[in-house]
């Protein structure tokens, strides 16, 4: 049992902090997507290494571990930022590195660590929920390579990616276990196309439709056909790191209530003297710390090579973190009242963010079932 | 006891919804169902089809142009118009001041305002809450001063919906500082459009404009915009939010809301099998409605002991407001993943395109945000448990 940070986390976490600090003040967020700018701070972390936190140092990065990561994404969820980061890194370079082939690896890892590439998962599609398996998509083997059609949806950071990782078909039925492959797709490729919006935290994301889309034999990421266990690992580490923003989100929000119920007057007193406000409080406050407690649960079974007990603990941490985002979320829009509605106020840009994390790699419900082993 | 409607009623509901079906413009239906912002235009229109059929203004008396509707009619029209789509009437006039005026109106107000407000051709908004003053709103602070057969007001009102499409507002400015804070108070009526009032969008978390910040700089309207007696404002603001919090319940929207979550819950599927197929989902759907029989039954309770709203009113605010959350959360949790794309009027992309998921999911989004403000406004829910704890005599 040990809870406590390496003296390399301690400097990770600071150096990403002061960045987001620095130069992703709230005005500076405001002013980027006004600008629809997701890429502002791109270049920052190429420096301070965050994109190869966990690629090995052979291919650029700096070796590290999912403990690691995770530091960084709680100050991303602190910060509010909204650039696809995630997808990229947790997601995509994540994936190659476990799959990959050394071609693959060395085409695309070390582009990933400085910056200059970034990869989107497209698995899911349109009527098939958080279920990973529910894939319509197809791979059909013609002349050596495959031939991909279908329609992907809801590929987080897919408006920007240059390289899709689409999950397909090669043989079974929608919902099979068997049969799905993964597939490395540049954006470009012909019969790729790539419609983006944005999600309600201010990211973004995109539905793919593959039309005819020609792949060679070595576009296959990891083995043909065995797709499933590949994507359940990644969709699990994706569930982890957002609890882990989560957390980072719920820890800033809670300093930002706390300090206005110090300082907003009402009826001659500050607000916070009001004991059904310190209640509420208090119970945010409690949520954000058994929250805390269940990402150290998610970021151990991230690493665990047990599948069951993996996506066990992961549901169980993110069901709990889906709960105590809504306590937290809701209860700091209640408990500042007006101000709290407004988009001129960090609050509700809060708030946006955790309800977006809630739905995103499975909801409570989704992890409640799948933690009951339903 | 008897629960059920008597024919009579029972004929005039079916009345009502024969009507609704006839006369709604369709583009307003589909707005109202779509949750999308009927314009002041659309909302005028509507409000003159209501006129023509006498039925405007539901809650008023026939001596000032309402169609004299008892408490039960009254109830059963809201509630049918509602769960047909009809836009939900602009509170500020027809159920905020009016309510005011039959009581304390001059003559001359009741003959110039009731008219117009019943055609909307008045369109009003509310300068309650100021930036000091929300749940504590007797310490509101803007001034006026009678000079002469002028008053002159200065300061600043904030969550002033609707003041952007307004023409006219009501207000409550301090006339004097002595005594408790309530007692210098007073209520002013006079057109917006004035020299010396800046009215300043404030956009809310769904990207959304529907309230303002308004300020006042030297604003001089004639004496006569007084309603009432000088420094009793505070006894007809209560008297007017009373009225707000009966309406603020919103049951025909819950139930119209409720018909909307059990269709998109039955067109979602999980495991290939509709959502609202699943045990666990459909009980948090039936513990939502059952609360909501409860809310109606319980209004139509208060409806009968009839008198003008108390604590009553209250409990429905509190007891509306997180049926109405409940209701758009269950929603999120209908859309599952596709409660993430989100069609702000500000968001990231400029052109977003149309997403694969379920017809107007995007646009769910800012609803789920904007719904948070229920138990914010019209008195915080905070503020109506206390008046409630208050009135046990605790």
């Amino acid at each position: 049992m040990d809870f406590s940070v390496t003296e390399t986390q301690d400097m990770l976490r600071d150096s990403v902090s002061r960045l987001l600090r620095e130069r992703f003040t709230f005005d500076d967020r405001k002013k980027a997507i006004a600008a629809g700018d997701h890429g502002a701070l791109w270049r920052a972390y190429a420096e301070l290494g965050l994109f190869g936190v966990e690629i090995s140092e052979a291919h650029g990065g700096i070796g590290g571990g999912f403990a690691d990561l995770a530091i960084v994404l709680e100050a991303m969820g602190r910060g509010l930022t909204i650039d696809p980061y995630m997808p990229t890194v947790l997601l995509g370079a994540a994936l190659v590195q476990r799959a990959g082939s050394e071609a693959q690896q060395a085409r695309l890892l070390p582009a990933v660590a400085e910056g200059g590439l970034k990869i989107a998962l497209a698995h899911s599609e349109a009527t098939a929920r958080y279920e990973t398996a529910r894939i319509a998509a197809s791979a059909r083997p013609v002349g050596g390579g495959y031939v991909l059609d279908g329609v992907k949806a809801l590929a987080l950071g897919g408006d920007v990616a240059d390289v899709f990782i689409v999950a397909a078909r090669t043989s079974g039925d929608v919902a099979d276990s068997d049969g799905i492959t993964l597939f490395l797709v540049d954006a470009n490729a012909p019969g790729v196309r790539a419609r983006g919006y944005a999600l309600m935290d201010d990211r973004s994301a995109a539905d793919v439709t593959l039309e005819s889309v020609r792949v060679d034999a070595d576009a296959v990421l990891g083995a043909v056909g065995q797709g499933l266990s590949l994507l359940d690992w990644a969709l699990d580490r994706g569930a982890a790191g957002a609890c882990c923003e989560a957390v980072g989100a719920m820890a800033a929000l809670n300093e930002i209530t706390t300090e206005y119920l110090k300082t907003r007057n009402q009826f001659g007193r500050p607000i916070g003297k009001f004991q059904v406000l310190q209640h509420r409080l208090a119970d945010m406050v409690m949520a954000e710390q058994q929250a805390r407690s269940m990402a150290y649960l998610a970021i151990d079974a991230a690493q665990n090579e047990d599948a069951a007990a993996r996506a066990q603990a992961v549901s169980a941490a993110k069901a709990q973190i889906g709960l105590a985002a809504r306590v937290v979320g809701r209860g700091a829009i209640q408990l500042h009242g007006g101000i709290g509605m407004t988009m001129e106020y960090v609050a509700g840009h809060y708030f946006r963010r955790l309800t977006t994390l809630e739905k995103m790699f499975g909801d409570i419900d989704h992890h409640l079932t799948r933690y009951a082993g339903e | 006891m008897e629960l059920r409607y008597p024919d009579a009623a029972k004929r005039f509901a079916d009345e009502v919804r024969a009507f609704m079906r006839a006369e709604l413009p369709p583009t307003t239906r589909d707005k109202v169902f779509r949750r999308q912002k009927i314009t002041p235009a659309e909302q005028r229109e509507w409000q003159g089809r209501l006129c023509a059929r006498g039925w405007a203004c539901p809650g008023w008396p026939a001596e000032y142009g309402g169609p004299g509707f008892d408490a039960l009619q009254r109830h059963i029209f809201d509630t049918v118009a509602s769960e047909e789509g009809a836009p939900a009437a602009i509170p500020f006039g027809e159920s905020m001041i009016a309510p005011v005026l039959f009581h304390v109106g001059s003559p001359a107000q009741k003959a110039h305002l009731l008219p117009r407000i019943r055609t909307l051709e008045y369109y009003f908004c509310q300068g309650f809450s100021e930036p000091g003053a929300g749940s504590d709103l007797a310490s509101l602070k803007t001034r006026a001063v009678l000079d002469g057969d002028v008053w002159r007001i200065d300061g600043q009102k904030m969550w002033t919906s609707m003041a952007h499409h307004a023409n006219m507002i009501f207000m409550l400015v301090r006339t004097s500082t002595e005594g408790k804070p309530q007692e210098g108070i007073s209520m002013l009526v006079f057109p917006i459009d004035q020299k010396g009032i800046t009215i300043r969008p404030i956009i809310t978390m769904d990207g959304g404009h529907s309230t303002n910040e308004v300020f006042f700089d030297d604003v001089r309207v004639p004496a006569d915009s007084l309603i009432g007696e000088a420094n009793k404002g505070w006894n007809y603001a209560k008297l007017l939010l009373g009225h707000e919090r009966l309406s603020i319940a919103r049951i025909g929207q819950s139930k119209r809301e409720l018909r909307l979550l059990k269709a998109m819950a039955g067109e979602q599927t999980v495991d290939g099998e509709p959502l609202l197929r699943r045990r666990s989902f459909r009980e948090k759907v039936s513990m939502l409605e059952v609360e909501l029989l409860a809310l109606e039954i319980t209004a139509l309770r208060m409806i009968q002991a009839g008198g003008s709203p108390g604590v009553e009113a209250n409990m429905l605010k509190i007891k509306g407001s997180e049926i109405q959350q409940g209701l758009t959360e269950l929603m999120m949790d209908a859309l599952g993943p596709w409660a993430m794309p989100f069609d702000g009027e500000r968001g990231l992309h400029d052109t977003n395109e149309a997403t694969l998921g379920p017809a107007d999911a995007a646009s769910e989004g800012p609803n789920i945000l904007s719904t948070r403000v229920v138990t914010i406004y019209g008195g915080s829910n905070e503020i109506q448990r206390n008046v409630i704890s208050k009135s046990l005599g605790l």
